[in-house]
């Protein structure tokens, strides 16, 4: 099999940009710690109203850090308006207590899929106080368009 | 009747009647698709019968899922007929068989969308629990599609055993490459819809495990998408350079790449799934190395054909870094709705790059930049291609003449779709950027201002997309008229009405013998195994050991 030596350059220089990217990417995620929303923590959507935390949801500031319980159902979050510190790590910890939902925070990295059967997690510090629009933006039936919360950075 | 009449193939009836559902789904779904990006701006208010939803799953499965299969089966029944020949009785039967299962698959299928039993979009993500008749339409439509590749692989294999000592034709080669992956993906879905859609819509079992269906869907649903490119990319490697007069620069890297492709387009679904739990972060990211990888082959492509391209130029005397530009028809159809497509390619690519980016897809996932990445990728190269394709293939088929101002017609068709497209998706993705969510009716979310940017921020805006979209749908509309005539109204071959229009096949500018390992399909087929085991056994045993409660189907629309 023989291979044009200009496309021998062009691979080469296809697969190093590669190699850069993925290299990048790999730093970022795991000497940073920039990794993508996940876990493996499991909950039964029908007990969700009974167990702790999830019968309470809401902030709780745990003083170098706040954590923010969710609970998505159709068409809407729970909480629907919180508040949060600015410039203070946020995790927010979100379930889901019927279908699939996602939990998005317009004009953040906190984009998360709430998959029946599982907790999500994600962490942002916020820079910037002001009012920050939370949507579902994955389909989830009849009344998707109106699944919206409210999250006031102070 | 002489002797060119009497050597049609008799793949070309089958492959008609592919063509002709692949166009009556075009039509529907580029109806449904205008709705929705008038709806999205705000600019009509659909009836209280017909919800967005409805509308939003018809036209996702018409346009991704069924009409892109039948235009492949269509193009690859012609081309295996005109490189292997006639199909046996029996593998005939298989093909008119699995024609008519999926047309009842997708009968059902759309009689329950329609009738708005399963509003569940093309992706009918679990706990979402449409009409049973839903799942089995799919169930049967996937059913179909194994018997018209079952009996396409029948007659490569036969072909093969009658000429053990001959290369097998390019296109038959890249036509069974493309086969095997739709097989072997296939079998996903078919298991999610098999043994948890239908059981569950039918009540025999209380709840499922959603991620583990979400697993087996992405497993089949990114495979999809190569599916979709790997005729696109045959039109390119086998058709264009022989349209243009010239020759394809290398058939075994053509080969080469189908195969690098068949073996990358599997282990890599879970970068769909990047923002969810249930897999842990060190298979997300094996996921994503193997998805860049990809790459490697796309390039060789792009070089293989774009290399085709400055080929032909020199041997027409062309010279200079560019000169190559000028020996390209650039009025002819057949070649300037492909080489469009291509150009959206380069973009396109580049955002799947983006989209499958570890911790960068939290900034676009289930946005509209997504929308925008797919409408540039299978929209486009993939839509445009096949387009193209049929502005000499239907004459192949029918026996009639592409007539001057149907070429001319075909290049008004094309600059619709191509300049609405570049309104449409671009407006998407920067939609996206802006926290844009996809798959959603018209909301302005309270008039929350992050909301408002996507209705008053100039070209970033929904009108923009509508304007976009109505452009595309003139250019639907466009083609399915010339489709029509050029199917049945074009005049026949004047001179001698009983040929046709060769299917175009070029030579290729290497005559090197090709290695023996390229067609050794046990290594290929075990290669691609291995991988799938690498990338889903751990993934899935996990899935399995974490103990999701099962969940219950709901129907939330």
């Amino acid at each position: 099999m023989t291979i044009h030596r200009y496309e021998k350059i062009w691979l080469t220089f296809g697969i190093g940009a590669l190699i850069v990217f993925l290299s990048i990417l790999g730093f970022t995620a795991f000497a940073e710690g920039h990794t993508p929303p996940g876990g493996v923590l499991t909950i039964d959507p029908q007990l969700i109203d009974t167990v702790a935390p999830w019968n309470a949801p809401g902030v709780y500031d745990r003083g170098e850090r706040v954590d923010v319980y969710i609970v998505g159902q159709v068409f809407a979050f729970n909480p629907n308006r919180f508040e949060v510190p600015v410039g203070k790590p946020v995790t927010f910890h979100a379930v889901t207590k019927d279908v699939v939902h996602s939990f998005t925070i317009v004009g953040t990295t906190v984009n998360m899929m709430l998959i029946p059967g599982y907790v999500n997690q994600a962490t942002y510090t916020f820079k910037e106080p002001g009012s920050y629009l939370i949507l579902c933006n994955e389909y989830c039936g009849a009344g998707h368009q109106v699944m919206q919360a409210e999250v006031i950075v102070r | 009747m002489n002797a060119r009449a009497t050597a049609v193939p008799n793949t070309h009836p089958p492959a008609r009647m592919h063509l002709f559902v692949a166009f009556l789904t075009v039509l529907i779904g580029a109806l449904c698709g205008l709705l929705q990006a008038f709806v999205r701006a705000g600019w009509i208010v659909l009836p209280n019968w017909l919800s967005y939803y409805a509308v939003l799953t018809v036209h996702g499965v018409l346009l991704a899922l069924v009409s892109t299969t039948y235009f492949i089966f269509a193009y690859l029944l012609a081309g295996n007929g005109a490189t292997l020949g006639d199909l046996s009785r029996g593998q005939k039967r298989l093909v008119v068989a699995g024609f008519w299962i999926m047309n009842v698959g997708v009968v059902l299928a759309a009689a329950m969308i329609l009738s708005g039993n399963a509003s569940v979009l093309y992706t009918f993500y679990l706990p979402l629990q449409a009409h049973p008749l839903f799942y089995i339409g799919l169930a049967l439509f996937v059913v179909g599609t194994w018997a018209v590749s079952a009996g396409l692989l029948a007659q490569y294999f036969a072909w093969k055993k009658a000429h053990p000592n001959a290369r097998t034709p390019l296109f038959a080669f890249l036509s069974t490459v493309t086969l095997f992956l739709w097989w072997i993906a296939s079998l996903g879905v078919a298991a999610t819809v098999l043994f948890q859609m239908i059981p569950l819509s039918l009540g025999w079992v209380r709840g499922v495990n959603v991620e583990l269906s979400r697993t087996l869907f992405w497993y089949f649903g990114h495979p999809l998408v190569y599916f979709w490119l790997l005729p696109t990319y045959m039109v390119w490697y086998v058709n264009l350079p022989k349209l243009i007069g010239g020759k394809l620069f290398s058939d075994t890297l053509a080969r080469f790449a189908f195969l690098l492709f068949l073996v990358f387009s599997f282990p890599v679904g879970v970068h769909h799934q990047l923002t969810e739990p249930g897999i842990q972060d060190g298979w997300k990211f094996l996921h994503v190395i193997l998805t860049f990888m990809v790459a490697v082959p796309s390039l060789m492509t792009a070089f293989n054909v774009f290399a085709s391209f400055e080929l032909t130029a020199l041997e027409k005397g062309q010279r200079g870094p560019f000169g190559w530009m000028r020996s390209l028809p650039w009025s002819d159809v057949r070649f300037l709705a492909p080489f469009i497509g291509m150009l959206f390619f380069i973009p396109g690519g580049i955002g799947g790059l983006i989209n499958a980016s570890y911790q960068m897809n939290a900034m676009v996932h289930n946005t509209l930049f997504v929308v925008g990445h797919f409408h540039i990728t299978v929209g486009t190269p993939v839509m445009l291609t096949f387009f193209g394709l049929s502005y000499w293939l239907i004459p192949h088929l029918t026996g009639r003449t592409l007539t001057p101002w149907a070429m001319r017609l075909g290049l008004v068709q094309t600059a619709f779709w191509a300049s609405g497209m570049l309104l449409m998706s671009t407006a998407q993705h920067a939609l996206g950027l802006m926290g844009a969510p996809r798959r959603t009716d018209f909301t302005t979310y309270q008039n929350h201002p992050a909301a408002e940017r996507w209705f008053d921020t100039p070209i970033a805006n929904y009108a923009t997309m509508a304007i976009g979209g109505a452009l595309l749908f003139v250019g639907a509309m466009l083609m399915i008229g010339l489709a029509v005539y050029l199917a049945f109204f074009a005049p026949k071959n004047a001179a001698n009405p009983d040929t046709r229009t060769a299917f175009p096949l070029a030579d290729a500018a290497d005559p090197h013998p090709q290695p023996a390992f390229l067609e050794n399909w046990r290594l290929w087929l075990t290669l691609t195994a291995v991988l799938i085991f690498i990338a889903y056994t751990i993934p899935l045993i996990d899935i399995a050991s974490h103990g999701a409660p099962l969940v219950r189907g709901l129907r939330t629309w």
